[in-house]
């Protein structure tokens, strides 16, 4: 008898695997040309910003959130709002205590 | 063999179980995140000055080091669904070959640091000023912990890479793959934030 499970796994084709290392590699080049050349303020913004796009690739792609239940990816994203928000709370006590 | 497959198996409570390690892992290093963003606010000039000290180079290469081993173990899973067992078990060795460089280059980075008399507790170093003793102190403390689960990672990939080999992983039952996949993943995540935090924004 075949066991009984469900079947959540996509096969994610190499091409797909391969197309998003890309990207990721020309972000990081990216960001470090983006940093090497002085933006002030901004340059801390924007390379956050690249990051945070980065981390967006690899948690759908190469982690498969893309593909999982969709209550996964919303435990993942109450997390990052949790690190968001204590940073932000904190900074806020520091900046005008 | 078909006794293994008649015990109740549960792949997606095994992803959910090591989702919730990786969020343990992501508030451990969020809250590093918190103490870099405060220190950083105060000794603004001490840590531009002292981010100019790391090499962007060596930074960078690491950077895409790590892509590319993230990118291999995602392509081994997809190896696995497709049977090939060879394919993903070079996809695993190419994976373990790229974090040890990454260490070997972690290495060589520490090393230059630690002959300039830059290390946590360095009395040179304490001449500099808190800014710097601080900066310093994050960045052996977060690069640190990062390297051990590097470490911690390549070991778990090694045993994964026993499974396959003796086909107790196989195109049916790769959800322990998975979950060695995912733990890289959150390894290159946390990375993909170091690496800005520390070696570019100065």
């Amino acid at each position: 008898m075949e066991p009984v499970h469900k079947d959540t796994h996509n096969i994610i084709p190499y091409r797909t695997l391969l197309t998003v290392l890309a990207v990721l590699i020309t972000l990081t080049f990216i960001s470090v040309f983006i940093t090497q050349i002085y933006l002030g303020t901004l340059t801390v913004a924007i390379a956050l910003l690249i990051a945070a796009v980065k981390s967006t690739f690899v948690l759908r792609i190469f982690m498969h959130l893309k593909f999982e239940n969709r209550f996964l990816s919303s435990m993942v994203i109450a997390v990052i709002l949790i690190i968001a928000a204590v940073i932000f709370i904190t900074l806020l006590d520091y900046i005008y205590r | 063999m078909n006794k293994t497959v008649d015990i109740h198996r549960d792949d997606e409570a095994s992803k959910t179980g090591m989702w919730l390690f990786l969020f343990t892992e992501m508030l451990l290093f969020g809250g590093l995140f918190v103490v870099y963003s405060v220190y950083r606010f105060r000794n603004a000039t001490a840590f531009h000055l002292a981010a100019h000290e790391l090499s962007v180079v060596v930074g960078t290469i690491n950077t895409i080091l790590l892509l590319i081993s993230s990118a291999t173990i995602a392509m081994s899973i997809t190896a696995i669904q497709k049977k090939n067992k060879k394919l993903a078990l070079l996809l695993l060795f190419v994976t373990l070959l790229l974090g040890l460089l990454f260490l070997i280059n972690k290495y060589f980075e520490w090393g230059d640091h630690i002959r300039e008399h830059i290390y946590p507790g360095s009395t040179i170093l304490a001449l500099r000023g808190q800014g710097d003793v601080l900066f310093y102190g994050l960045y052996f403390f977060m690069t640190g912990l990062h390297a051990l689960h590097i470490i911690i990672g390549m070991v778990f990939i090694g045993f994964i890479a026993v499974l396959i080999y003796r086909d107790k992983i196989d195109s049916g039952n790769f959800v322990l793959l998975e979950n060695s996949g995912l733990y890289w993943h959150l390894v290159d995540l946390i990375w993909i934030f170091l690496f800005p935090l520390f070696y570019l924004i100065t």
